[in-house]
């Protein structure tokens, strides 16, 4: 399957997260499945007029391709005229990325937002969104974006949203090997167009610091050992990814690395309505709940569990490293 | 005369146009488009001081930890302390290890891809050249993303992930090594080594590092057999890229790499023909004459608003202008081995011009001599001494935060006004770089160093204007943010 991949309104961090793909040469994973970058703004040869008549051909449907992949949010300021001018990004002589983006997008087969901006706006949208920016089929949660909510690809998918700042380098491999291989259907995507493959878990699922979460230990400053969902503004029981599962660079994942999940691969993450690396409380208790949690059960279960914290857990929660280690138990004799 | 236009330029970091005006064979008149705004600076506006370290880092998928340690230093500065010696080196070993990253990428899969074009097909080298760097095919390509990802396996430990990490803080990082963790960060440091010394240098890095000038090259490379630095040398003799693209400005370090103490690794500093003054960063100011911002005439970055205007008349570039005592200047890895007074680098610039080849080689130089210094910081770590304080902030305060990432210069100025932020100004190394026009008509770097460039008034452009271009390893990103 042919494939071309545009940078809209973002950092380039999804491409280079990419790139540290860890489970074989990139290039040949992706031959393996049967996937051809016919332009890609980082990896391909073509540039200036060479690049821009290329992607004129696929745009006007001279030549066809399969899998369009958009990295960074669709800017639709500034407004002239009550329209989008689209003009706060151009591509190939003063023409808006935003018309590129839409054009393409109505020649492809499949229709792949890489990462939060392109998928729901993301950090891009944050503030006062000042660019106006969205994502290709979602306007932060609400259905829409530039594609609008009824946009279906050649088979009848939505736009697939790898979602996730970045996303992780084997989410975007193995969407478009699924895709390539027909293989991702619309029962593979959860309500927010993410493939259930990765969405499905969630951050809390594999944490280290799960003794801490469990006896509600919570560290009180970074780098300390604790939970960070009491005080440090944690997300990680509601963000959908298997940042925990499947690590990050190795042996990573925002969590083993010592700061708080803020749910990036969740639509509108980039405005919690509080400080990120606080958790917003009433009367002590955290306000955001862990998925699927009960209320009542949680207030419960964190009073019991706290008071039932060992020694041990509460002392290493607010220390850098382990002050006190386990128990050793003998068997009985 | 005959306007050009040249872009999209890929293989850089970002979006970028060039508008070339060409009079009999060459370019009389260059001027640089940043055609992407983001708009971070409106956006930190009102926002919780520390949340500036989710933002930042998103300005740039590839300076991430950059960006996060301009803000970790600014936000230190505004709190007035200073993270324990182990946090020190933690934001070394995290910004060396994605500046050295970025050096891989741009050599391997952004620069050298262009000496696989066609125009030079006829060439003797050509045929050992293309089957080492063609876009997406080529042999070296292939190795060396495979030894980037085994590398940025060092971020997993360090900070978690990358890009985008929230481990860089003020006062430390929010990860403690521990003595296995760092024995595993050393084995990763070896196998980079080993994938220098053997593809890169064909050489020991001690070798390179220990070049002290044009003779000491030649006669290292007159027995060198191997190596894409041998490749790299050859290419540049043959096409002159010494004397390329020179763009004539000041160059720029605002030091690199803390080594305690007021010391750096690399010295900050400014190279003017030859001498070094120190920085000064009160002479910092942006002009946005040219640019789309409401506004002219130069103001201090942290006296600037940023209110974007897109059909601003005489605007054409959403880069701003930044000067030094109204100067224009380079910044990147030549800057900084030049402030340094690095021998090999000040010899050839010299004799053969601070140009694409002298840019091109500063970098690879800096492996030489980063490589072993990561090794050191590992060494150093104390895995029983703290790693991060707090960094509590007044209602009412000040920052800034200097940082050499891998194309140079990068600072951020931070306003705290009601315990919120008030103003929030970062000034990248390729807004320096590829800066437009200010109100006097200055050129920026970029501008300067494409003039005179042989450029036909139809028809394909040449390889060199790509060559001039790259050899800035421009990030566009950061550029306008």
């Amino acid at each position: 399957m042919k494939l071309i991949w545009l940078q809209s309104g973002g950092c380039g961090g999804c491409t280079l997260s990419w790139l540290g793909y860890a489970h074989g040469p990139l290039l040949e994973v992706l031959a393996e499945a049967g996937i051809e970058l016919v332009w890609h703004p980082s990896l391909s040869a073509a540039s200036g007029d060479e690049a821009l008549a290329l992607i004129e051909a696929y745009a006007s449907g001279a030549r066809s391709f399969d899998i369009l992949c958009v990295e960074g949010a669709l800017l639709r300021g500034p407004w002239l005229d009550q329209l989008p001018s689209g003009n706060f990004h151009c591509f190939g002589g003063g023409k808006p990325m935003l018309d590129w983006v839409l054009r393409l997008a109505m020649r492809a087969r499949h229709v792949v937002a890489i990462g939060s901006c392109a998928a729901f706006g993301g950090i891009t949208a944050a503030g006062g969104n000042p660019t106006d920016a969205a994502g290709l089929q979602h306007d932060g949660e609400i259905g829409g974006g530039v594609l609008g909510p009824y946009f279906r690809d050649a088979v009848g998918l939505p736009v697939v949203n790898v979602s996730g700042c970045p996303p992780h380098p084997d989410w975007i491999t193995e969407t478009l090997a699924m895709l390539a291989q027909g293989r991702l259907t619309a029962d593979g995507l959860d309500e927010f167009g993410r493939p259930r493959f990765f969405a499905d878990r969630l951050v809390h699922h594999g944490c280290p610091r799960n003794e801490y979460y469990e006896f509600k230990a919570g560290a009180e400053h970074p780098g300390e050992q604790g939970c960070l969902m009491e005080n440090l503004g944690c997300k990680g029981t509601q963000a959908h990814a298997d940042c925990n599962l499947r690590l990050w660079n190795g042996e990573g994942s925002c969590l083993r690395g010592g700061f708080p999940c803020i749910r990036c691969t969740e639509p509108e993450f980039e405005e919690p309505g509080h400080p990120f690396n606080t958790t917003p409380k009433v009367a002590g208790i955290p306000i955001g709940l862990p998925a699927d949690m009960p209320k009542a059960w949680f207030v419960a279960l964190a009073a019991l569990s706290k008071s039932a914290t060992p020694p041990r857990v509460k002392e290493n929660a607010t220390a850098e490293r382990l002050r006190r280690a386990p128990s050793v138990k003998r068997s009985k004799k | 005369m005959t306007r050009r236009v040249v872009g999209p330029f890929n293989r850089v970091e970002g979006d970028l146009e060039v508008m070339l005006d060409v009079e009999g064979g060459h370019v009389a008149a260059a001027f640089v488009n940043s055609p992407l705004y983001r708009g971070f600076e409106q956006i930190l506006e009102g926002k919780t001081p520390l949340d500036a370290l989710v933002f930042v880092p998103r300005i740039c998928g590839i300076c991430s930890v950059a960006q996060s340690a301009a803000a970790a230093r600014a936000l230190a500065d505004a709190a007035g302390i200073a993270p324990p010696r182990n946090g020190r080196l933690a934001a070394n070993l995290t910004l060396a290890v994605e500046n050295l990253a970025d050096h891989l990428t741009h050599f391997y899969l952004f620069f050298m891809p262009d000496f696989a074009a066609a125009e030079y097909a006829g060439a003797s080298w050509y045929a050992e050249v293309s089957a080492q760097f063609r876009a997406q095919s080529g042999k070296a390509q292939t190795e060396a993303l495979a030894a980037r990802a085994r590398f940025m396996q060092a971020m997993g430990l360090l900070a978690g992930k990358w890009p985008h990490t929230l481990a860089v803080q003020p006062g430390g990082t929010t990860r403690p090594l521990t003595e296995s963790e760092i024995f595993r960060l050393r084995r990763i440091v070896r196998e980079f080594r080993a994938f220098l010394e053997a593809r890169l240098f064909a050489a020991s890095l001690e070798t390179i590092a220990g070049l002290d000038g044009q003779t000491a090259l030649e006669r290292w490379r007159k027995q060198a057999r191997a190596g894409d630095l041998r490749l790299f040398l050859q290419l540049a003799d043959r096409l002159d890229l010494w004397s390329l693209g020179q763009s004539g400005a000041r160059f720029l370090s605002v030091g690199a790499y803390d080594e305690g103490g007021g010391a750096f690794l690399f010295a900050p500093g400014v190279w003017h023909a030859g001498t070094v003054l120190p920085f000064a960063p009160h002479q910092v100011s942006e002009d946005v004459s040219c640019a789309r911002y409401v506004g002219g005439k130069a103001q201090r970055p942290a006296e600037e608003r940023t209110v974007p205007r897109y059909d601003k008349p005489g605007a054409y570039s959403w880069c701003k202008a930044p000067r030094l005592d109204g100067e224009i200047c380079e910044t990147g890895a030549l800057a900084r081995q030049l402030v340094d007074g690095q021998p090999l680098v000040s010899d050839l610039v010299a004799c053969r011009g601070a140009g694409v080849g002298a840019r091109v080689l500063a970098r690879l130089l800096e492996f030489a001599r980063v490589v072993p210094a990561l090794e050191r910081w590992l060494d150093a770590c104390d895995p029983d001494g703290p790693w991060c304080m707090p960094a509590p902030l007044a209602e009412n305060c000040l920052g800034v935060g200097f940082v050499e990432a891998a194309r140079g210069a990068l600072g951020h100025w931070l306003t705290v006004r009601h315990g919120l932020i008030g103003g929030y100004q970062i000034i990248a190394p390729t807004t320096w770089n590829f800066s437009p026009r200010d109100a006097d008509g200055q050129p920026g770097a970029l501008e300067r160093a494409l003039v005179g460039l042989p450029v036909p008034e139809q028809g394909t452009i040449p390889a060199v204007v790509h060559h001039v271009v790259r050899s800035f390893d421009p990030c566009m990103v950061c550029t306008v943010h």
